[in-house]
């Protein structure tokens, strides 16, 4: 039960602090959220200057500690996060690094690392959500190449990204588990059509993947034919492990500027409100420690983060939504006026308790894998 | 950083745990429970040479020499074996009042709430019992007085060692949901494979979790705050839970015979009787 740090990691964030104190005045504007292009310049200049700075590799190689302080850090100064560079730097990247072959290795992860090439995301389906195994994308071997038509959906940053993580199925016979592969699509190759999404919140976040007949080669399978399943928990269990650091800590900060505004506005007087607002700064504290209970596990265990994340997930994600509700509290009758701060956060708060695994699903995993429930509906 | 147990830690709370189910099991428990709820001094005796309440005192004084990360574990233990008697009191009383550290004194207090436990039963009663009124107590092993005119602000140390025995029950109550949940059958198979079922339990170990992380982080800190942020989130824990544990019993938990209802009823006295959720939240709320 130890929470200090050692000199090596505070040597590591006292020199990150110096540095992104000096980097951060030097970084552009940010860019319209709906203009896309620029969004990917930005977040791709980002992530060159910690690859030239040395912190590129930090999601990766860094200690689990490390990670957290990485994370910590950058948001209490107000760095931009991974951003375009979400899927490259946390779901292909790991991926490839974990199963890939020394070539692959070679091709695909320093380009990520120097934030000159984006990736998105093809697992989803309009009929595999929830039920990811039930994927019917289809793989044909033709030769050297696959042959790949289906449909793929809620693929964040499409319109900006060079290649896409695909789940496709390599075999229609057989345990459905078993007949999935992962493949490397590179986004111009000829049949690939990309049609944005609108979310609630008025933004295109995602888009619809359309693949017809596109033909990519079978080098940029990952991982042996029909072992794509194993393959892409290897890269579930890294999102669900401490890519929300960041966001605990920024939904510290915000507690704190819900109170400071609730002080001046008046609202502070209302007890019922004072005290949902200490319970959740209580619930994000706590959440803060789960964190940090949950990074020394991974730092013990050899790094990737277990069923752990589902219990962290559970509770943050619903924190999360009641801390934007607790904040249109605060602002009254603002809280219907879209260009007041926090209301487009409770718009996109609204998909926490559905992305990256529903609640619903996060519980099975919690009842099934942790408190040995047998698997049932 | 290592926010894990230590070796010695792992094995303070398996001992412990082992202890308190040879001494105070199942039928024990029940059988103070049908006893009528009286203090058995032979246990706390014990209790007092296994070094439950000198944990924290230095050991050229007498004591173990352990801190608050090791006191929450064992109150954990505590909590979870449903041990009856002014556990928390006398252990904070340990050193201070002559006796204590040896279980050869029972203490208790005056909490600022206006409750006072095991007042009969106690050798020292610490704060100003006055005008004290027995009630008929919820918990069929708390009994309780009433005192007038009590006030003032519970010792940071007395709320954290609560909220670990608040934690205990969350655990337990977890437990026994899941155990039930995998032996009772209906519908032709065990419930536990419905998910209307493995949902309760899935967020009785969420809540369990939160807990017992904000218990463990506010004992190496001491940190006031992050104490009664950990209180809120214990009792929220203990109280959902033991709630949830009975629903999953069905029509046995609200059964006398079944143990969930004294984890509830106990669960319920904790909560009362030091900084509860709303002056718990105030507190956290004011240091925002």
């Amino acid at each position: 039960m130890d929470l200090s740090y050692t000199d090596e990691e505070e040597e590591f964030r006292a020199g990150l602090r110096d540095w992104l104190a000096a980097e951060l005045p030097r970084l552009p504007d940010r860019p319209d959220p709906l203009d896309w292009p620029g969004r990917r310049a930005y977040d791709c200049g980002w992530q060159r200057r910690l690859y030239d700075a040395g912190y590129g590799h930090v999601h990766w190689d860094a200690s689990p500690t490390q990670r957290l302080i990485f994370l910590e850090e950058t948001e209490r100064a107000g760095a931009p996060y991974v951003g375009a560079n979400f899927v490259g730097l946390l779901h292909a990247g790991p991926t490839i690094a974990a199963e890939g072959t020394p070539a692959q290795r070679a091709r695909w992860l320093e380009p990520v690392l120097r934030g000159d090439e984006v990736w998105c995301q093809g697992f989803s389906e309009p009929d595999a959500g929830s039920d990811l195994a039930s994927l019917r994308t289809r793989a044909v071997r033709d030769g050297d190449a696959y042959v790949v038509t289906g449909q793929k959906i809620w693929t964040s940053h499409a319109e900006v990204a060079d290649w896409c993580e695909l789940l496709v199925r390599t075999d229609t016979e057989g345990p459905r588990h078993r007949g999935i592969s992962w493949l490397a699509l590179p986004m111009d190759a000829p049949g690939v059509s990309v049609r944005p999404l609108r979310t609630l919140a008025g933004s295109t976040e995602f888009a619809e993947l359309f693949l017809d007949e596109v033909r990519v080669p079978v080098d940029n399978r990952v991982g042996d034919e029909n072992d794509g399943w194993r393959v892409t928990m290897v890269t579930l269990s890294f999102e669900r492990g401490t890519a929300f650091v960041g966001e605990v800590v920024a939904c510290r900060r915000l507690l704190g500027e819900l109170a400071r505004a609730a002080r001046e506005n008046g609202r502070w007087d209302d007890p019922a409100l004072r005290r949902r607002l200490g319970g959740l700064a209580a619930a994000f504290q706590a959440l803060w420690r789960l964190t940090q209970r949950n990074v020394s596990e991974a730092q013990a265990t050899g790094g990737v983060p277990g069923a752990g994340g589902s219990v962290f997930k559970l509770h943050y994600s619903h924190a999360r939504q009641e801390l934007y509700d607790t904040a249109a509290e605060v602002l009254g009758p603002d809280a219907l006026d879209l260009g007041r701060e926090w209301n487009l956060d409770r718009l996109s708060s609204l998909s926490y308790t559905i992305a990256a695994g529903t609640s619903q699903i996060q519980r099975n995993i919690v009842a099934e894998r942790i408190l040995g429930l047998p698997k049932g509906r | 950083m290592d926010f894990r147990l230590s070796r010695d830690q792992t094995d303070l709370r398996r001992g412990v745990r082992e202890l308190l189910a040879g001494r105070f099991g199942r039928e024990a428990l029940r059988a103070a429970v049908d006893g009528g709820g009286g203090l058995d001094r032979g246990l706390w005796k014990e209790l007092g040479e296994a070094g439950f309440f000198a944990l924290r005192l230095p050991e050229d004084e007498g004591g173990v020499g352990l801190g608050l990360p090791e006191a929450v574990l064992v109150f954990e233990e505590a909590g979870r074996a449903l041990l009856p008697g002014p556990l928390v009191a006398t252990h904070v009383a340990a050193g201070a009042v002559p006796g204590a550290a040896e279980g050869t004194a029972v203490v208790t207090e005056v909490s600022p709430e206006g409750l006072l436990p095991w007042r009969d039963a106690a050798d020292v009663v610490r704060g100003d019992a006055a005008g004290a009124v027995p009630v008929r107590s919820v918990d069929p092993l708390t009994p309780l007085h009433r005192v007038p005119g009590a006030g003032g602000a519970a010792e940071s140390v007395t709320v954290l060692l609560t909220a670990a025995e608040q934690v205990g029950t969350a655990a337990w109550c977890t437990d026994a949901a899941v155990a039930y949940a995998r032996q009772r059958e209906q519908f032709g198979q065990v419930i536990g494979g419905f998910q209307a079922v493995k949902h309760l339990c899935a967020g009785m170990l969420v809540r369990t979790e939160l807990a017992r992380a904000a218990v463990w982080a506010a004992a190496v800190t001491g940190d006031a705050v992050e104490t009664a942020g950990a209180k809120l989130l214990a009792d929220e824990a203990a109280v959902a839970n033991a709630r949830d544990c009975l629903q999953v019993h069905g029509g046995m938990g609200f059964t006398w015979e079944a143990d969930v209802h004294l984890h509830l009823k106990r669960a319920w006295v904790r909560a009362a009787l030091v900084l509860p959720a709303g002056r718990a939240a105030e507190e956290v709320a004011a240091a925002l």
